[in-house]
């Protein structure tokens, strides 16, 4: 029989750095993956933001294949038939190291595997994990295919639902409270097209977020990255806003108005949809974790929950790739006592706890509960592009002051109900 | 074409690849189930859908594997599997 030192289950972004890092250090490491190649089943709205995670892997980053870095960041509040849209383009973003990247994953975990490859880690794809091998309590392998395959550790990598750690009894199958779905369209545009458009120089590239009617209300919102030659185009919705209704919409529907929104249809125009994707999402933050060890067995990336919105970032792949790495130092320190239960594998948390991740998972700890506010997606985009309709207003008669214009719309009552949304968002 | 497409034509342009078997079903008896329900608003792909009888019926082609109904739905309601290894949508682009 065969028996690796590590069998990491999936290759995203968590499972190839773990494979990274553990075959740098010389370790055999057996990557699973079920699709046909690394990324085949993975989806991004797209972008990665680099700087967090730069250091844990200074050889990749010069020839990574990612797409364009953001130079120009927007947000718009979406109301019915008109929106108010705030640009932010800055120096900061154009100046090297560039913070962030669009990024496409099948191109991207791709090559990533390669380098993984080059490393020595072993990757065997078309291979669906159907189980863990358990023995004395301790997880010992997995099946997969017919086949068993033994290892010292385990590292289930194997994304936001991870069935791997289900089965090993880390977690239980998720609430649509604490989960998004994501979908989009993949429409290319020439280069020069999609620089002319979004006002980019070279590599520059722009990223767009919509939120309120997008998604008629509920919780969360439109996106739109450049990449070198296509537009991700999506949309972001919790699923428990999506089941209650009120109103009711079926998800497809939202991206087909959006693509429709004359903000959006201007943008996409002449371009050509060649795929159409969707993932769920973790949004459930700190909260709703899954156990992130157990006897002979780690939970990273997506797998874990590792993914935070705090409505201006959104961010999941730089917490998978990160929380891979220290998953593989966590495997690497237990290694020195030649033991791989929960006891020797709890250093992992410790890891996590004193890098970016999880500071920045306690920081943004209320995030879910503050974002989790109808009155974001609905009264604020209404008000503010309201306002801004009838200061823009010149009609037959004589124009209204600017002051009283305001104050109508922001009642006593109104401005007690900001008061308390603010109390909420000052958790962020 | 940027315009909008119907979700069929959408799908159409995945890559699938056949599986030897359905990898989601709906149990058996679960087919009036409130919570299978759900799954004709959240499925991305549009691949549930409500009959005269009221019924819920589903399709597997074109599923895009997300894992939005077994998340809505429940395992109670769904056998929620990935596809076997090399099955199934294979994204191009992701």
């Amino acid at each position: 029989m065969e028996k690796f030192d590590v069998i990491v289950v999936g290759a995203g972004l968590a499972g190839l750095a773990a494979a990274y890092t553990l075959a740098q250090e010389g370790l055999e490491v057996l990557v699973l993956e079920r699709g046909d190649y690394a990324g085949a089943k993975n989806v991004t709205g797209g972008r990665i933001y680099l700087n967090p995670i730069r250091d844990l892997f200074p050889d990749l980053w010069k020839k990574a294949p990612l797409e364009r870095f953001i130079a120009h960041e927007e947000v718009a509040l979406m109301a019915k038939g008109k929106s108010l849209t705030v640009r932010y383009s800055g120096e900061d973003l154009r100046q090297e190291p560039y913070q962030s990247y669009s990024i496409l994953r099948a191109k991207f975990d791709r090559w990533l595997a390669k380098q993984a490859e080059r490393k020595g880690a072993m990757l065997v794809t078309k291979s669906r994990v159907d189980d863990v091998i358990m023995e004395n309590g301790q997880v010992v392998g997995v099946r997969a295919g017919g086949d068993e395959l033994r290892a010292d550790v385990v590292i289930a990598c194997d994304g936001v639902l991870s069935l791997v750690a289900e089965k090993a009894g880390l977690r239980k199958p998720g609430k649509p409270y604490d989960f998004a779905v994501g979908f989009k369209e993949i429409i290319e545009l020439d280069s020069a097209v999609i620089e002319d458009r979004f006002g980019l120089e070279g590599d520059e590239g722009a990223a767009r977020l919509f939120m309120g009617e997008v998604t008629r209300g509920k919780f969360g919102g439109g996106f739109l990255y450049t990449n070198k030659e296509s537009l991700s185009l999506g949309i972001v919705v919790g699923i428990k806003d999506l089941m209650d209704g009120q109103p009711e919409v079926q998800a497809p529907a939202l991206l087909d108005d959006f693509k429709l929104r004359p903000e959006v249809a201007s943008l996409i125009r002449g371009g050509q949809t060649v795929e159409y994707s969707a993932h769920v999402i973790p949004e459930g933050g700190l909260k709703s974790f899954s156990k992130l060890y157990g006897n002979g067995i780690l939970v990273a990336g997506d797998a874990a929950g590792f993914s935070m919105n705090i409505g201006v970032t959104v961010r999941g792949m730089e917490y998978a790739m990160a929380s891979g790495y220290y998953a593989a130092q966590a495997v690497l320190k237990a290694r020195e006592t030649g033991q791989y239960g929960a006891n020797q594998l709890s250093v992992y948390e410790l890891l996590l706890n004193d890098s970016f991740v999880m500071k920045d998972f306690q920081s943004f700890k209320d995030a879910p509960v503050a974002l989790d506010n109808p009155r974001l997606f609905t009264v604020y985009p209404e008000l503010a592009t309201t306002i801004m309709s009838e200061l823009y207003a010149v009609g037959a008669g004589p124009k209204n002051r600017i002051y009283p214009t305001i104050r109508k719309h922001i009642t006593i009552r109104q401005l007690w109900d900001m008061l308390g949304d603010f109390r909420k968002v000052r958790k962020l | 074409m940027s315009e909008v497409l119907g979700l069929k034509a959408k799908l159409g342009l995945d890559v699938f690849k056949h599986d030897s078997e359905p990898h989601i079903r709906i149990k058996a008896g679960m087919e009036k189930d409130p919570r299978l329900k759900k799954a004709v608003l959240v499925c991305p792909a549009g691949l549930y859908s409500l009959n005269d009888a009221g019924e819920v019926e589903f399709t597997i082609d074109g599923c895009l594997e997300c894992g939005t109904c077994r998340v809505a739905c429940g395992t109670e309601v769904l056998e929620w599997n990935y596809p076997t290894g090399g099955a199934g949508v294979q994204f191009r682009f992701g």
